[in-house]
């Protein structure tokens, strides 16, 4: 197993690299020139202020002498210095991280919690009303785009019942602490956390689901069955171990965009996260800070993605890793 | 008028006598919304809208402007100027100190012009008449200039001339300066604490120099990325004030019906923006004059004013507000008039050739007006391609001369001599920059005048020559004039004299009062 997850830590480091380069190279292929969106800030834009502009952030070197510097950077764990933000990108994105891991982190619980939940109790009474009514729940938050979603729940519960707040990570100006914080936090969670985890639960309630109906056709079920096994031991211990492997595949792929994947949810609730900033920094041209957020996204993927890799052979153990 | 209507519309302005009347109350939070996040508050480095409507409460000034755009009392107390208008004499204020209770003196003005004259652009372009600086005492700053500029004490509010510590920053990296992230300055509100994403917390200034001043303990400026949910974040309590811009324009009727809610679109006159058309002069059927005045008649601007913007703002007449210095409506008009726009690209031969739009990509409003103008000119059979870009996207096709008309607006920051001219003359065009004479327009006329109009004296002599200049130009029609835009600061009305100058909210809070 170690030289497994060696093996994959190496070639994660090389897949690494690649994004970094591709990233470095499309983001400059769109148009807009940070100089310009922040000389056009400004309210002036002299030729001496955008040549600064350009000399202060390096702009002005040739592409390859510009990566060159990044890729050295990065390697030494220096993801550089924000143009628009005058702050290091490693400080800014490590200020927006945990927000926005509590928020996806409890996203993701909501909707494999959820999802998994409702796909089985769907397949376990298919073709009844209840598994029609999961579906339609299901659909119903799968259809729907986020953001109205969101703007829904802000009218509903903010507007005109008055239950949530609208926006923001905690009350500003409140000053409270310890467990009056937390609950503070949690409140201004619910709405974005719901939000969030419910289209993605979507996906896992129809996986599990169909997963779970082709499992229960198989011949071990039909001797688990013959050898007398109660039906809920049947269904969890035989159906859904082995109808849960596709549905931690695609866990896996949702996981890995947990940072920068909840831009939508946090704009609308102004959840000060990773997204927004990522959002910012691509309508600025924030080269440094775009690539920045990427590099972190892309080694959440690969992190992830040996995680699952991991969760596969405790899941199924008949899976064995390949050195 | 009606004396029901006036009532409405004094109560509504909160000018009301016993308003005016009563004493102003000392405590309260206020919570402020602020779109976008600002990206640093050191306003001597960064300049941009947000960064000044925060840093406004750090930061002063030499001088404020009232709405009629006359010079007051700032960090100077008195200024004079010499009869041949080329020397100013500045008195500070003495007892004024940083909020790290250093003495403010006339070495930090003078270290501030050293500053800014490397990291302001307009501040620069405004110092490039300064001769000399000199500090006969700590006290008096006399400013030589090399010939007499006639905008000269226009440029001395915060936004455009903010005074800097020169203890906390001479000898050191400005760029990277620690002072930076936690300013220092003299104003009303001390910098507190900036949670990323969240809100910005600003603290009454025991110290400050105008006695009994400010009356808020706290300012909270709250950071909402989403315009509804700024509204929703209006609606529901959360904040008491929106400053002009917060919120969507569909939205302002809404909101300034609900419960305790003034409206005001006072405290945009220094700023004035004015709206317009970016006509590309140089290429295809826009290169003709005819076809230029055509667009002026083919566009209905009254629509856009009353529809687009809810009544707010005014039909521009030409290249200058009404709001600023010299402004004239003795120039040719264009109403709303298919049939002669019609007639105009009849005239110039225009025959259906394909013309890129760029609209502004600051919201809904704005793409709505792209809507509008587009289908206006298709009305009068012009042939019009909407471009969708980004803000940064639009900008670099506007910089690199790549468009045909596009959408902006600019502030004129109250003479024409500091926000007018730069889009005219022929100096000022530059490839590779945005919000200069991008249109390509040129006339050794409009030249001379702008340039003549800077430095004559005396005020009649200017108005003469900016009459003139405002003639010619709206003959010529370089770009398409659309509105003096009108943004609406939304408060609840227990907030009391928040916009006292012609800077308005960018001005900081010192005068504001809750009437709890």
């Amino acid at each position: 197993m170690l030289s497994f997850v060696a093996q994959r830590v190496v070639k994660g480091v090389i897949v690494l690299l690649a994004i970094v380069v591709l990233n470095f190279f499309l983001i400059r292929l769109a148009p807009g020139d940070p100089a310009i969106v922040m000389a056009g800030e400004a309210g002036a834009s002299d030729q001496i202020f955008v040549k600064q502009l350009r000399e202060k952030f390096g702009l002005d070197k040739p592409l390859p002498e510009q990566l060159f510097i990044y890729v050295k950077g990065v390697a030494t764990l220096d993801l550089g210095f924000s143009f628009r933000q005058q702050a290091p990108v490693a400080k800014l994105i490590g200020e927006r991280l945990p927000a926005t891991l509590l928020l996806t982190l409890t996203a993701f619980a909501i909707s494999l919690t959820l999802g998994i939940l409702f796909g089985t109790f769907a397949a376990r009474f298919a073709g009844t009303f209840l598994d029609t009514g999961i579906t339609v729940f299901a659909l119903i938050f799968y259809a729907m785009p986020i953001f109205w979603v969101a703007l829904m729940g802000i009218l509903l519960f903010s507007v005109t019942f008055e239950w949530l707040p609208s926006f923001g990570y905690e009350t500003v100006g409140a000053n409270v602490t310890g467990l009056a914080h937390a609950v503070d936090v949690a409140k201004h969670l619910i709405m974005p956390a719901m939000t969030l985890g419910l289209f993605f639960m979507a996906t896992y309630t129809r996986m599990t689901r169909a997963s779970m109906l082709e499992v229960k056709r198989l011949d071990f079920v039909k001797t688990a069955r013959a050898k007398g096994l109660s039906d809920a031991v049947i269904q969890r211990r035989h159906v859904l171990r082995n109808a849960l492997l596709p549905v931690v595949t695609l866990a896996g792929v949702h996981s890995g965009t947990l940072i920068g994947g909840a831009v939508i949810t946090e704009t609308v609730f102004a959840w000060p996260g990773i997204g927004r900033l990522m959002y910012d920094a691509l309508l600025q041209r924030d080269y440094n800070l775009l690539l920045g957020v990427f590099v972190i996204c892309s080694a959440m993927v690969l992190i992830f993605n040996l995680i699952t890799d991991l969760v596969y052979r405790l899941v199924d153990p008949r899976i064995e890793f390949a050195s | 008028m009606p004396k029901r209507v006036l009532l409405g519309l004094l109560l509504a302005c909160g000018l009301t006598a016993p308003a005016l009347a009563q004493e102003p109350k000392t405590g309260g939070v206020i919570n402020a919304v602020i779109q976008p996040e600002p990206p640093g508050l050191m306003l001597a480095q960064v300049q941009n809208g947000p960064v000044q409507m925060v840093s406004g409460n750090i930061f002063e000034g030499l001088l404020r402007y009232s709405p009629k755009l006359e010079p007051l009392p700032e960090l100077a107390e008195s200024w004079s100027v010499s009869e041949d208008a080329k020397t100013y004499t500045f008195k500070l204020k003495k007892g004024v100190t940083w909020h790290d209770g250093k003495p403010f003196t006339a070495a930090d003005v003078l270290f501030s012009m050293e500053m800014l004259k490397q990291t302001h652009a307009r501040a620069r372009t405004n110092l490039a008449q300064v001769d000399k600086i000199e500090t006969p005492d700590d006290y008096t700053v006399v400013f030589t200039l090399k010939q007499p500029f006639g905008p000269f004490l226009g440029i001395f509010e915060v936004g455009s001339m903010p005074m800097v510590p020169k203890h906390l920053y001479e000898g050191t990296d400005w760029k990277t300066n620690p002072y930076n992230n936690a300013p220092v300055g003299t104003g009303p509100f001390m910098f507190k604490e900036w949670q990323k994403g969240s809100f910005i917390r600003l603290v009454k200034n025991p110290n400050y120099h105008e006695k009994g001043k400010p009356y808020l303990d706290e300012i909270y400026w709250q950071i909402i990325p989403d315009a509804a949910a700024r509204s929703v974040a209006y609606e529901t309590g959360k904040v008491d004030v929106l400053p002009g811009g917060s919120v969507e324009n569909f939205d302002v009727p809404r909101l300034s019906k609900l419960k305790d809610t003034c409206v005001t679109g006072a405290g945009w006159e220094f700023f004035s923006p004015l709206a317009w058309l970016w006509l590309n002069n140089r290429q295809g059927p826009l290169a003709d004059k005819r076809v230029r005045q055509a667009i002026m008649y083919a566009i209905d601007r009254d629509f856009a004013k009353d529809v687009i913007w809810n009544g707010l703002g005014k039909v521009a007449t030409g290249p200058s507000s009404s709001a600023i210095k010299y402004y004239t409506d003795d120039v040719k008009k264009y109403p709303y008039d298919p049939a002669k726009a019609k007639a105009l690209l009849k005239e110039a031969g225009y025959k259906g050739e394909k013309i890129r739009l760029l609209p502004l990509a600051y919201g809904e409003t704005w793409q709505r007006w792209g809507e509008a103008v587009k289908q206006n000119l298709q009305d009068v059979g012009m042939t019009i391609e909407t471009i969708a870009t980004d803000v940064a996207g639009g900008n670099q096709k506007i910089a690199d001369w790549d468009y045909d008309i596009a959408f902006t607006y600019l502030y004129q920051y109250g003479d024409p001599a500091l926000g007018v001219g730069r889009n005219y003359i022929s100096s000022n065009i530059a490839k590779g920059q945005v919000f200069n004479n991008v249109e390509g327009y040129s006339n050794p006329e409009i030249d001379k005048l702008f340039a003549d109009g800077a430095t004559a004296t005396p005020d009649s002599k200017r108005k003469e020559i900016y009459d003139k200049a405002q003639k010619i130009l709206v003959e010529d029609v370089p770009v398409a004039w659309m509105l003096e835009l009108q943004f609406p600061t939304i408060t609840r009305c227990k907030v009391k004299n928040l916009i006292t100058t012609g800077i308005g909210v960018n001005d900081g809070f010192k005068d504001a009062w809750l009437d709890k």
